[in-house]
């Protein structure tokens, strides 16, 4: 069955959770005692309604403040497609949750308050998403019923978000209008008798629609090597195979490779998911590939087809979200994880800060803070194999690891 | 030959990508095996994910004592079939060295003392991640976990102090004493899990389909009947049912419910229509809203 992730971005009380809860409760994926919690609660909180927040809302703290405070992940499933969910924050000093659950999705949902329309927090969400290249993104305009379901108020924050778009770096994002209220269900699984006027998809028929298939860079594969499979048993005295996920195309048996940074030529003898051998390496499959020369090869390396090789650099400027509270400044060291692969950078050059909503840039910058976003130039001790981001979402991504807390301090997209 | 691989599940290739980073990226790896259904489908993805190699690291099983006896003979089947090591610690162990109280009353369980028993586990073989089978979907503190989770020397979880976690890249970097509990399963559902073992035709312990056994209730749920194990009041009366377990936990915190399913396509059928939760039978997550948080934090897998 086909997966599909979705990143949801909202501010405080655009009814995040309770679109979620929606979605579940339509769906029938709320099971009986999810359900009796969330009447139970309802009731003693003195609600006239049901609140669906509560199915989402997880850790103690968050109950306390009423507020989500970190990724949660949410589940659940069609005869179509299983969906999961990642529910992040929207606020201001969250953008570090953003880009980390824009970052395994590929579709992103963008909740607006009707009666607010589009606020300062909208440009964040639609820049991050943006930024990681999210291929579908759903704008939901929620609250209908607190606009009386107006054709014409819906129009005016539809294009207030148009004018935003213009200002877009990805411009083949797809964006999806749909006028819904979380609360009472409108628009979310079933359509609204409410809003004639509208003749689009439901939010569900939207992503049940979605083709997951392709959504991001066929064509060119990467294969990193994660792990060296040696068995040294009888049977498999000399098998020397290499565990790793494709990305980006497929591999197939008989492709002429080159295995990177040795850049020693070969060609791939066989293909292995688990016990059994096939033709083809399909993109994102987890398989083990043998080569026809026995080659040094280990973790780190990557395999690519001879005649489709990415950038080799010792440097290379990227995009950056940054997530700790230490700050980044010139000069500073870290570990970069590319993939599978470890280097040491250091920083070069900070270039500029850039505003996450598309106010601007500033360049007058000499150190980086918590959910700044930025333009900065890294040195490596080594090579390493990236493509651009915009032209391959996994071989241009990494994180930052600082490596006296270990901790994972930022993501980067190469420009 | 196979065509191509685009059928294969996208849940399994990105477990087994996940084990396979904790093979590479970890000295010394464990996976937490507890006969229950979960595990029992790591352990096929760990050979999946290694093939034709033996997956490269031993199972450990913290046993309460409490277990049913069904999953203790299936688990010294499964290690010896496929050649695996297997390590053993018991919570009765840390009780005789007076680690840990054993608890009493109407709702006393061993399943909250395991933690100790594990972390000195941890300590004594220098493990330095931890394979478990826990889900997101099965509780709202689990919706929060990450797949690569940091524990301090003392096995807690600093919920609020998380790693982001981006793309797949998973950062397994720690400091000597910490370590690693690693989640490959995080993104499936009980359904996913049922579904898996369907596809793959991998056996699993009896009790999880539906037999006759001698149970009373309590608080609505359904109780084995155990005098040495399980507490019961005189006015408890024990009857005999027809019960499967969903979930495989200790003895006395984990529910049966009643079912004639009596193999895995029934048992499938059951779990597509049912509409109560697997943690719904797990008694432990009853006894309040923030249970399980409260636990982790504790250092509970």
């Amino acid at each position: 069955m086909e997966v599909l992730k979705i990143a949801t971005a909202g501010s405080v009380d655009d009814g995040k959770s309770t679109l979620i809860g929606r979605l579940l409760y339509d769906t029938k994926s709320l099971t009986s005692d999810k359900l009796e919690a969330i009447e139970k609660t309802s009731k003693q909180k003195g609600y006239d309604y049901l609140d669906f927040s509560l199915a989402t809302d997880g850790l103690v703290a968050e109950r306390e403040q009423g507020i989500t405070i970190d990724v949660a992940h949410i589940y659940f499933s069609t005869a179509k497609k299983s969906y999961i969910i990642a529910d992040t924050p929207g606020h201001v000093e969250y953008t570090r949750n953003m880009v980390t659950g824009a970052s395994t999705s590929q579709t992103a949902i963008i909740l607006i308050d009707a009666r607010k329309g589009v606020i300062e927090q909208t440009n964040r969400h639609f820049f991050i998403n943006n930024l990681l290249r999210i291929k579908n993104v759903i704008v939901a305009i929620n609250k209908m019923d607190l606009i009386d379901f107006s054709e014409e108020k819906y129009n005016a924050i539809k294009s207030d978000f148009e004018a935003l778009m213009a200002k877009r770096d990805y411009k083949e994002q797809s964006i999806t209008f749909i006028p819904v209220s979380a609360l009472q269900g409108d628009n979310v699984v079933n359509k609204s008798k409410n809003t004639p006027w509208y003749n689009g998809e439901t939010l569900l028929e939207h992503l049940e629609a979605i083709d997951i298939k392709d959504i991001y860079n066929s064509g060119t594969p990467r294969f990193p090597v994660q792990y060296v499979v040696r068995p040294k048993t009888e049977e498999f005295h000399d098998f020397r195979g290499y565990a790793g996920k494709v990305y980006g195309g497929e591999l197939n048996v008989g492709d002429n490779i080159v295995v990177l940074p040795s850049q020693t030529k070969s060609k791939i003898k066989e293909i292995f998911f688990y016990d059994e051998k096939y033709q083809t390496a399909s993109r994102r499959s987890s398989v083990t590939i043998t080569l026809e020369d026995n080659i040094n090869v280990s973790r780190g390396d990557m395999i690519v087809k001879e005649n489709d090789l990415p950038t080799v650099a010792k440097e290379f400027t990227a995009t950056i979200s940054w997530m700790d509270s230490e700050k980044l400044r010139q000069g500073n060291k870290y570990t970069v994880q590319h993939g599978v692969n470890k280097v040491l950078a250091k920083v070069d050059t900070i270039h500029h800060k850039i505003e996450p909503d598309y106010s601007g840039i500033d360049v007058d910058v000499s150190e980086i803070r918590m959910n700044d976003i930025a333009s900065v130039t890294f040195k490596l001790n080594k090579p390493i194999f990236y493509d651009k981001f915009k032209n391959h979402r996994t071989n241009g991504s990494f994180i930052l690891i600082d490596s006296h807390s270990n901790n994972t301090v930022g993501a980067g997209f190469i420009q | 030959m196979i065509q191509n691989t685009s059928q294969i599940n996208p849940l399994e290739n990105e477990a087994i990508y996940i084990l396979r980073e904790v093979a590479a990226q970890f000295e010394k790896p464990v996976l937490l095996f507890s006969g229950g259904k979960d595990s029992i489908t790591l352990v096929r993805l760990a050979q999946k994910a290694f093939y034709p190699a033996k997956i490269p690291f031993p199972l450990m099983h913290i046993d309460t004592g409490h277990n049913f006896p069904e999953t203790i003979a299936f688990r010294d089947k499964l290690v010896k079939e496929l050649g695996l090591e297997l390590i053993v610690r018991n919570v009765q162990d840390s009780i005789n060295q007076g680690k840990v109280k054993e608890e009493v009353g109407k709702y006393a369980s061993r399943n909250a003392l395991q933690t100790t028993t594990l972390l000195d586990a941890i300590e004594e073989f220098k493990f330095d991640a931890c394979i478990g089978g826990a889900r997101r979907d099965e509780e709202k503190a689990r919706a929060k976990e990450r797949i690569f989770s940091v524990r301090d020397d003392f096995g807690q979880w600093d919920e609020k102090n998380q790693r982001p976690e981006l793309f797949d890249m998973l950062n397994g970097q720690i400091e000597l004493g910490q370590n690693v509990r690693v989640f490959p399963i995080s993104n499936w559902t009980e359904l996913d899990v049922w579904s898996y073992i369907q596809k793959e035709d991998i056996e699993i312990p009896s009790i999880y389909f539906a037999h006759i056994r001698k149970t009373f209730l309590r608080d609505g749920l359904i109780w084995s009947n155990d005098d040495a194990i399980v507490y019961r009041d005189e006015d408890e009366a024990v009857e005999e049912r027809l019960v499967r377990f969903r979930t495989v936990g200790d003895m006395s915190c984990t529910a049966a419910v009643l079912s004639g399913a009596t193999d895995i396509d029934t048992v499938v059928q059951e779990k597509r229509e049912s509409t109560i939760s697997e943690r719904g039978a797990r008694i432990d997550d009853k006894r309040s809203e923030a249970a399980m948080e409260n636990r982790k934090k504790q250092g509970y897998f």
